[in-house]
């Protein structure tokens, strides 16, 4: 049976007991379907990056799933219908990774990031304007300094 | 006093300081794994409006960037990246 990685959010106002039923429920579907659950992990309450059905916050789940295509299929209808997920996607993997996924090792570091500041030092990309290109391409964006108060982390040319 | 004949190989007039070739992160034994789950590591690929940066600045390799869009696509996908950051 091919491998599949399932990540799915769950409304933030729903329990973690509530996500945990879910988690079961998915699991029965599954096993009913000729599949089984590898593992599970649970991420706990994350910010989305943008707000989703007015959510700002949803719990997500990871599922590691061993299961024929039609079990996926009907887990997938059922997750659908259901108005406590919010969003979920499946990919198929070759084998699954072994151990804590990313999100979990950086988890502690993240949660402490947070606790500054929510937007804001959550992302500022690695790579800032000018500095980096090494080839001329598309001319300088008009400044946004009104918006851009907060110090930046790599900015290009220190002001 | 004569011309220089050896300085640079690769591009003698286009730069009066040397730039060295950067090198694809995700290539060499500690190269770390492109995975739309490691958000922390999408993170640096993106720019600060949230969008894909170009591997002619990160000199991700082609094959590899393509892996990179894809992950950081499906991290979009499940909220854990911006689409835009207004």
């Amino acid at each position: 049976m091919p491998f599949y990685e399932h990540v799915f959010v769950a409304r933030q106002d729903a329990t973690p007991q509530a996500v945990e039923t879910l988690t079961e429920e998915i699991k029965g579907i599954l096993e009913a379907n000729g599949g089984k659950l590898a593992s599970q992990e649970n991420w706990g309450v994350r910010t989305l990056a943008y707000r989703i059905k007015k959510n700002r916050k949803g719990h997500f789940v990871l599922l590691n799933i061993d299961a024929p295509s039609k079990a996926v299929q009907e887990m997938e209808r059922l997750q659908k219908i259901n108005e406590d997920i919010l969003r979920f996607m499946t990919v198929r993997v070759e084998a699954f990774e072994e151990g804590p996924s990313a999100m979990m090792k950086a988890r502690d570091r993240d949660e402490r990031r947070r606790e500054f500041g929510d937007r804001d030092g959550g992302f500022g990309g690695g790579f800032g304007g000018g500095r980096d290109r090494d080839r001329g391409d598309r001319g300088d964006r008009p400044p946004r300094r009104d918006r851009d108060e907060a110090p930046r982390s790599f900015e290009g040319g220190a002001a | 006093m004569s011309t220089p004949t050896n300085t640079a190989t690769t591009n003698p007039t286009r730069r009066p300081f040397f730039r060295r070739r950067k090198t694809d992160p995700f290539t060499g034994p500690q190269a770390p794994k492109i995975d739309y789950k490691d958000v922390r590591l999408l993170q640096r690929f993106i720019s600060e409006r949230g969008k894909i940066v170009p591997s002619r600045i990160t000199a991700v390799s082609v094959k590899n960037q393509r892996a990179l869009a894809k992950a950081i696509k499906r991290a979009r996908f499940l909220a854990l990246l911006p689409y835009v950051i207004a």
